[in-house]
């Protein structure tokens, strides 16, 4: 009979180890995912994760290794931070948005106007709708004890539907022959977030991701702040003790959170994607939530992580083109790897015993 | 009787089928969250009760097969929800969400092929000259037999939780699972099966709305819906009557909203679809404002792992 046994403190072997584990088996049922679309397993698994970074084409691919990885890195910094502290944002895709639009909204504004000051501007526009966004459930969970679960979530349809209407009314190119979609912005030099060497894909928001890591890595194991929503997190009776307020903390985590999903969504509104349209966000907010999992909630490990996710959204358009894998299939294989990391957890901090072998 | 261009009769009709969904849905995971377990897979489990009921009722021919595998592949789901986090103890928070996420991928691959198909139409249960009546007929006596196993379902659950032996043992559980686990009760198992509930429950309520509601399959389809079950169930304080006031209201919402979109005012259809969910947020709000000041309804076990040690 098999029995568990709770550590005393986690396994740090394990830590480290069930990142790793996950992909694996995550490897595993996602071939057995693809063999039963009818698609060559071993075919399919090596284009996601091989031919991006060292396959034929890979030069392009590169590329738009950090394109992807930039938001979700950004956005899932800024999640684990509260995770850490038991506080649960699950709206960064609606504060993603809502970044985009407010960093859009400043450029059309100030449009054809040419000035150094616009993109920054524009940055900050995007940080502060994130901001914002996020206060929403920040402000009725301390005011009233609302779930922010709830609200945030509900709030990411309220955003897609104010993304709709923005491109399809106010925000609508006036020259864009009644097509829906704001002007483009790569064809705004002043607002145009530009690749920095060409062909990298590294733009700004991708300087930013890397900040952003630093800057919670910092946050996190430096700060008085950083310590105060670790144990917040591990033990909220001691930190009331403490004399942590939840408010703060509450406040702190759902607003840094916002921010970094509303800079995401401003880079890559000016960048990427350049315009507002009705389909222009991506799930970046929700394949953060994974990003942040699986890199154990830990700016490094988010780092690596938003990598490796990045890697099986190019590898899954590689695989949708050259095999007619599903789009959908991706996603399917993303949740799997969730589930395969937190049902892979336990041994991090349980021990597997025989019943019998030892008391 | 029309009021400013939008027929009362007719709204409360839509409302009973718009509502049942949710109300499915809340009602099953009232049942999981009365047990101690907080799953917020709701919408991944709709979801794939919904392709599922609608892949079974197209290749079948029978909506009634497509309610049962609607029902299986929501349970299906709940249970290795149930695995991952009563067996293997995993965050329940986390959970729900790969749940969630897990759900709408796969549904959406098992899709592909299934859109713009219509499937088989579910019958309308014949009352006779009942429907006929003026008002009375066509809301309560012009609906499919899902809309009336909803409405007994609340009673059903109401009863179960309140007045049967196992609704007393599932709530001790949901209450204090270590004093549970010491007189006895096998907390891990009764929370299974109460997870088994919720997720059928949720996969009939998906597969109502790919069969009945929409009638179609269209990726993320069910667009918030489980989200809004989990609302109500707060907001319902934890109680069956509760769950039918706020899914009804959620339901009058949301066919106000389309009636709206329907009348052409000069309202954009965008801002328009916000209700149902800006209405969620309201009525979360208003319902914590009094929980603060009253007692707490939540089930105090709610969302904690258990682990026996011996």
């Amino acid at each position: 009979m098999i029995h568990l046994e709770r550590r005393r403190a986690a396994s740090r072997f394990w830590t480290l180890a069930v990142p790793v584990v996950a992909v694996l088996a995550t490897m595993l049922a996602g071939a057995g995912l693809f063999a039963a679309l009818g698609k060559p397993p071993a075919e399919a698994l090596r284009m996601i994760f091989w031919d991006p970074l060292l396959g034929p084409n890979a030069e392009y691919f590169r590329g738009q290794l950090l394109v992807k990885a930039g938001p979700l890195i950004l956005i899932a910094c800024g999640l684990a931070v509260g995770f850490r502290a038991g506080i649960w944002n699950i709206g960064a895709e609606g504060q993603y948005i809502v970044g985009a639009l407010s960093g859009a909204a400043v450029a059309l504004a100030l449009w054809p106007a040419e000035s150094p000051l616009i993109f920054p501007t524009m940055v900050l526009a995007g940080a502060l709708g994130g901001w914002a966004w996020a206060m929403i459930p920040a402000f009725l969970k301390t005011r009233f004890g609302t779930s922010e679960i709830l609200v945030s979530l509900m709030l990411v349809y309220v955003a897609q539907n104010l993304l709709a209407y923005m491109a399809f009314g106010p925000m609508k190119n006036p020259q864009g022959f009644g097509f829906p979609g704001s002007r483009n912005l790569q064809q705004y030099p002043s607002a145009h977030n530009a690749e920095l060497i060409a062909g990298s894909g590294l733009h700004w928001g991708v300087v930013a991701a890397l900040l952003a890591v630093i800057g919670t890595h910092l946050l996190m194991s430096r700060h008085l702040l950083g310590f105060r929503i670790r144990v917040a997190g591990e033990a909220p009776r001691a930190a009331r003790f403490a004399g942590v307020s939840p408010a703060r903390l509450i406040r702190f985590c759902l607003g840094l959170s916002g921010a970094l999903a509303g800079v995401a969504g401003m880079f890559e509104v000016a960048g990427p994607s350049g315009q507002i349209t009705d389909s222009f966000n991506a799930n970046y907010g929700f394949t953060a939530i994974i990003v942040a999992f699986l890199g154990r909630l830990n700016p490094w490990g988010i780092l690596a992580a938003g990598l490796l996710m990045a890697l099986t959204y190019i590898g899954g358009d590689l695989a949708q083109l050259m095999l007619g894998l599903p789009a959908a299939a991706i996603q399917a294989f993303q949740g799997m790897l969730l589930f395969f990391l937190l049902a892979f957890d336990l041994l991090t901090q349980y021990r597997i015993r025989w019943k019998g072998a030892r008391t | 009787m029309t009021l400013g261009g939008i027929d009362l009769i007719a709204l409360t009709a839509t409302l009973m089928v718009s509502s049942t969904p949710v109300l499915l849905a809340a009602l099953g995971e009232l049942v999981v969250e009365k047990s101690g377990v907080l799953n917020l897979g709701v919408e991944g489990m709709m979801i794939m009760g919904a392709i599922g009921g609608f892949a079974a009722a197209v290749m079948t021919g029978s909506p009634a097969v497509g309610f049962a595998a609607g029902a299986l592949a929501g349970m299906g789901m709940a249970l290795l929800f149930g695995v991952i986090t009563q067996i293997l103890l995993a965050n329940q928070v986390a959970t729900g969400l790969a749940l969630t996420l897990f759900g709408l991928g796969l549904s959406a691959l098992f899709g592909k092929g299934f859109e713009g198909i219509r499937p088989p139409q579910t019958a309308r249960i014949d009352f006779g000259g009942l429907a006929d009546l003026p008002v009375l007929g066509p809301i309560l006596f012009s609906h499919d037999w899902v809309v009336y196993f909803s409405l007994f379902a609340v009673g059903a659950v109401g009863l179960f939780l309140s007045r049967s032996r196992a609704g007393l043992i599932l709530r001790a559980v949901g209450e204090n699972h270590d004093a549970a686990h010491a007189l006895g009760y096998r907390v891990v198992a009764v929370r299974l099966a109460a997870l088994a509930f919720g997720g059928a429950m949720a996969g009939l309520g998906g597969a109502y709305l790919s069969l009945v509601r929409v009638p179609q399959w269209t990726e993320g389809m069910t667009a918030g819906a489980g989200w809004i079950a989990l609302a109500i169930v707060v907001f319902a304080g934890w109680r069956a009557g509760g769950v039918l006031l706020g899914a009804y209201l959620f339901g009058g919402v949301t066919a106000l909203q389309l009636r709206l979109q329907a009348a052409e005012y000069a309202i954009p259809v965008q801002l328009l679809s916000m209700a149902p969910y800006l209405i969620t947020i309201i009525v979360l709000v208003a319902i914590s404002a009094l929980h603060a000041r009253g007692r707490q309804a939540a089930p105090a076990a709610l969302g904690r792992s258990f682990h026996a040690s011996r």
